[in-house]
C-alpha cells in the first residue's frame, strides 16, 4: 500500500513535468480556432497533411470565434482561425495578430421545422425571414455568445430595425452556447436558428429539420487566418506558426481545402490572394 | 427513442472493436482523473484530519470553508486555472495550458475539498474512539495524525472513490484548461460534449455507457477491496 | 534502570481535596489520601461511585476542577503520564495486527522485534501476532490491551475493571501477569468491583461511594473490620445506596 501510494506520487510528479516539457518543443502549435472547422471534419483532414509535410504537430483549441479572440488576446495560442471579419481587423489593428489572410468562405443558412410557422421557406432575404420570424413571435434559437455566427445575426437584426432581446426567453432564445448546442436545442423546441452550412451539413441531430433561406449575399461567411503577435506574445512559435499560416494560403492547403467534402458536398472554398 | 438502442449498439461495439482513439481517450481520463485523486488525497487526508484532531483557532472556518467548496462550480475552478496558467497568467511561464497537467490541476482543486471534507468525518469519528487511549499514551499530534489516517485508510478509501467520482464526470473545468485537444487533451467527457455539440447523440450516449461502465468497475474494485477488509475488522 | 527503584520514584501519590464536577454535578467531592506503599491499591466501591472518574485524574486524562494531584511531590504533567500506563475496561485497539498494535507504542529508540515478542509471549498472545487485532476474543483483547501498556515499560500501571466481561480462565491469566508486574516492583492501581478480585490481589484498599473517599486501609484491615457502613454493606452483598 505504502508503495503503491508513493509510486503513484512519482508517476503525478512526471505526469506534471513531462507534459509541460513536451509541450515546450517547436514541433506543435495551438490553433484558436472556430467550431465550425472542427466540428465538420477539415481538421481532420488537412492536418495529417501539413503535419506529414512539416513535422509540426497541430492542436485545435475549438471554441467560438468571440472566445478564441479573448484567449489569443491572453497569448493563449499560435494561430487564429476564425470568421468574424472586423472583429479580425481590430485584433490585428490593437497589435495582438500579425497580419489577417482570408482563407475560404462559405455561407450561413436559416434552418427551422418543416411546419414553417413564418413562412420564410420561399426563396425570401434573410432580412425579410428575420422580420417575418420576430413579427410571427416565432421561436428563435440565438447562439448568444458572441461568435462569428453571432455576430453575424446580430449585424442583420441591426439592418432589419428589429431589437429581438425584447422578445428574450419569450420567442427569442439566447443559447449561450456553441453552434452545436444551439442547434440541438434548436431542434428540440422548433425554433428558428442561423448557421454555417459546414456546421449544418455535418450535423447529425437534424431530424426533420430543413434549411429555409439560402444564397442570400447577406449570409457570405468568410474565414480568415491570423498569427498571434510574437512581439506581444513571446512564446509564441513563430517559425511554426509562420509556416501552418503560409501553408493554409498556398496552393497546396487552398487546393486541400476545396478537396474536402462531406456527403458528396464541398463544405470551404478557398479565397486566400 | 432510437437513439437509446442505437448508443448501446455502437457502446458495445466500440468497446469489443478496441477502436485505438476510444483506449486513448479512456487512458486519459483514468490518468489525469486519478493522478487528481492522488495528489488530493496527498493533501485533503492531512488536512482533514488535521481538522479533525488539532483544536486550533479558524478550525470551525476551515470545515465551513471545506463543506463549502465541495459544491464548487467546475468551470469556475477551470475559469481559475484557466487565468493562472494562461501565457498571460502569473503562472504562464510553465507552458501548462492545455496540456493534461493543466487538467490535473483543475481536477485536483475541485477534489481537494471533497475529499478534505469527508475524510474529516471518517477521520473525527475514529479519533473518539481512539483519542483516550492516545492520551494516556502522550502519542504527538503528528504521530495521532498519520495513526488515524492509517487505520481508517479502507474508510478513506471510500472517500477517495467519492472525489474520484466528481473528477471523471466534470466536464467544465477540464474543457476550459484542456481545450478538448484531439489526441492530446480530449477526455472521455469532453469527447461526449464535443459529439453532443456535432449532434451525434448516440455516440455521445455511447461514450456515456462506457464511462459508467468505467465508474462502475473502479467503484466495485474499491468494494470489493472494503469487503475484504471488513472481514479482517480494519474497516 | 531497575524497576523496583523505579516505581518508588513516582511515589508517595498524594491527592489534596480534589474535586470534579460536569457542569454543576459534584461528581468527586473533596478527595484526599495518600498512598506510599509499593505493590497492588485496590480502588473498591458500587458502581457510580467515582472509581473510573477517579483513576482519569490520577492519570491526568481528566482536569480536576479544584484539588491537587502530585506523584513524588511533582505536580501531575505529561513527563508523569508518561511513566505510567493505563488499561481501559472496554480495551481499544487498533485496527491493525495484534503485533503492529505493540509496536506503535515503542517509541522509535526502543523499537525492537524482541522486545515485541518478549511482550506477546508474556501475554500469551505470540501464536496471534499476526492477526487483526479485532479479530480476538474479548478475552485476548484484553490481555493485548495490557501486554500494550506493560511494553511501554510504565512505573504505575492504572487499570480501570480490566476483567469485566471476560470468562475465568482469562481473569486468572491477567492476575497472574498483575502479580508478576507487581513483583517486578511496578506500582499498580486497580478499580474494580469485584470483591473477590480485590481480596485475591489487593495489598491495600481505597473505598469509595457516592463520589467520596471514605476509607484507605491496608487489604486485611479492610476485608476484616471496614470501619465505614457502607463498606461494610457493600462487603456483605447489600445493595448500598
Amino acid at each position: 500500500m505504502r508503495l503503491l501510494v508513493k509510486n503513484t506520487l512519482v508517476a503525478a510528479a512526471l505526469t506534471i513535468l513531462g507534459s509541460g516539457q513536451a509541450w515546450s518543443t517547436d514541433t506543435s502549435i495551438i490553433v484558436q480556432s472556430t467550431t465550425s472547422t472542427a466540428n465538420s471534419g477539415l481538421y481532420d483532414h488537412l492536418l495529417p497533411m501539413f503535419t506529414r509535410e512539416t513535422d509540426i504537430t497541430v492542436n485545435v483549441v475549438a471554441v467560438g470565434t468571440g472566445q478564441a479572440l479573448k484567449n489569443a488576446r491572453n497569448c493563449d495560442g499560435d494561430v487564429l482561425l476564425v470568421h468574424a471579419r472586423s472583429a479580425e481587423e481590430k485584433f490585428v489593428a490593437e497589435g495582438y495578430g500579425v497580419e489577417r489572410h482570408d482563407v475560404m468562405y462559405n455561407d450561413f443558412v436559416f434552418v427551422g421545422p418543416p411546419t414553417d410557422a413564418a413562412a420564410i421557406a420561399s426563396g425570401m432575404s434573410a432580412l425579410d425571414a428575420l422580420a417575418r420570424i420576430a413579427g410571427s413571435q416565432s421561436k428563435f434559437a440565438s447562439r448568444g455568445d458572441n461568435s462569428g455566427t453571432h455576430k453575424k445575426e446580430m449585424s442583420l437584426w441591426k439592418e432589419t430595425a428589429i431589437d429581438p432581446t425584447r422578445g428574450s426567453g419569450k420567442w427569442y432564445l439566447e443559447t449561450g452556447s456553441g453552434m452545436g448546442a444551439t442547434l440541438n436545442a434548436a431542434v428540440g423546441s422548433g425554433a428558428y436558428t442561423m448557421t454555417d452550412r459546414a456546421t449544418w451539413i455535418s450535423f447529425r441531430n437534424k431530424q426533420d429539420f430543413e434549411i429555409q433561406v439560402e444564397g442570400d449575399d447577406a449570409l457570405f461567411n468568410q474565414y480568415g487566418i491570423i498569427m498571434v503577435n510574437p512581439e506581444k506574445c513571446d512564446q509564441v512559435k513563430r517559425e511554426a506558426a509562420q509556416r501552418f499560416v503560409d501553408w493554409i494560403v498556398s496552393d497546396t492547403g487552398q487546393a486541400a481545402i476545396a478537396a474536402y467534402q462531406l456527403n458528396g458536398q464541398q463544405l470551404f472554398f478557398p479565397n486566400a490572394r | 427513442m432510437q437513439d437509446f438502442s442505437d448508443a448501446f449498439g455502437l457502446a458495445f461495439s466500440l468497446i469489443i472493436g478496441g477502436d485505438p482513439d476510444l483506449i486513448e481517450i479512456i487512458g486519459l481520463s483514468l490518468r489525469v482523473s486519478i493522478t487528481a485523486v492522488v495528489i488530493s488525497a496527498l493533501v485533503g487526508f492531512p488536512l482533514g484530519a488535521l481538522t479533525a484532531v488539532v483544536r486550533f483557532p479558524g478550525r470551525q472556518t476551515i470545515a465551513v470553508i471545506l463543506n463549502a467548496s465541495m459544491g464548487l462550480p467546475p468551470v469556475v475552478v477551470g475559469l481559475l486555472v484557466y487565468m493562472a496558467l494562461s501565457r498571460a497568467g502569473p503562472f504562464g511561464w510553465m507552458n501548462l495550458l492545455y496540456t493534461p497537467a493543466a487538467m490535473i490541476i483543475a481536477q485536483s482543486i475541485l477534489v481537494t475539498p471533497i475529499i478534505a471534507a469527508l475524510s474529516r468525518q471518517v477521520v473525527e469519528d475514529m479519533h473518539h474512539e481512539y483519542d483516550e487511549q492516545f492520551r494516556s499514551f502522550c502519542i504527538p499530534t503528528h504521530r495521532v495524525i498519520g495513526a488515524l489516517i492509517w487505520d481508517s485508510r479502507y474508510s478513506l478509501l471510500t472517500v477517495a472513490l467519492a472525489g474520484f467520482g466528481r473528477a471523471i464526470a466534470e466536464v467544465g473545468a477540464v474543457i476550459i484548461v484542456g481545450g478538448n485537444i484531439d489526441h492530446l487533451t480530449r477526455v472521455m467527457t469532453t469527447a461526449i460534449a464535443l459529439e453532443t455539440s456535432k449532434g451525434n447523440l448516440a455516440l455521445a450516449l455511447a461514450l456515456g455507457f462506457i464511462l459508467l461502465i468505467l465508474a462502475l468497475s473502479v467503484n466495485a474494485a474499491v468494494y470489493g477491496l472494503r469487503a475484504s477488509a471488513r472481514r479482517l475488522s480494519y474497516a | 534502570m531497575s524497576s523496583k527503584t523505579a516505581a518508588s520514584l513516582l511515589l508517595p501519590l498524594e491527592v489534596d481535596s480534589l474535586c470534579f464536577r460536569v457542569e454543576r454535578d459534584d461528581l468527586l467531592k473533596d478527595i484526599s489520601v495518600t498512598v506510599d506503599s509499593a505493590g497492588i491499591t485496590g480502588i473498591l466501591g458500587p458502581n457510580g461511585a467515582g472509581k473510573s472518574l477517579f483513576l482519569r485524574l490520577l492519570h491526568g486524562l481528566l482536569e480536576p476542577a479544584s484539588g491537587e494531584i502530585r506523584w513524588h511531590h511533582r505536580r501531575l504533567d505529561k513527563t508523569i503520564r508518561r511513566r505510567q500506563a493505563l488499561v481501559f475496561q472496554k480495551p481499544v485497539l487498533m485496527r491493525r495486527s495484534v503485533a503492529a498494535n505493540i509496536d506503535f507504542v515503542l517509541n522509535s529508540s526502543t523499537r525492537s522485534r524482541q522486545r515485541r515478542d518478549e511482550v506477546l509471549q508474556q501475554a500469551g498472545l505470540y501464536r496471534q501476532r499476526s492477526q487483526p487485532a479485532r479479530l480476538l476474543s474479548g478475552g485476548e483483547q484484553q490481555r493485548l490491551a495490557l501486554a500494550r501498556a506493560l511494553a511501554t515499560e510504565p512505573e504505575v500501571l492504572l487499570l480501570d475493571e480490566p476483567c469485566a466481561s471476560i470468562d475465568s480462565a482469562t481473569t486468572l491469566q491477567i492476575e497472574n501477569l498483575l502479580q508478576e508486574t507487581s513483583a517486578r516492583g511496578v506500582k499498580i492501581i486497580l478499580v474494580t468491583h469485584d470483591i473477590g478480585q480485590a481480596r485475591r490481589l489487593s495489598d491495600d484498599v481505597i473505598f469509595m461511594h457516592d463520589g467520596r473517599l471514605l476509607e484507605y486501609q491496608s487489604a486485611t484491615t479492610f476485608f476484616d473490620s471496614p470501619s465505614s457502613p457502607q463498606a461494610s454493606a457493600y462487603l456483605e452483598g447489600r445493595i448500598v445506596i
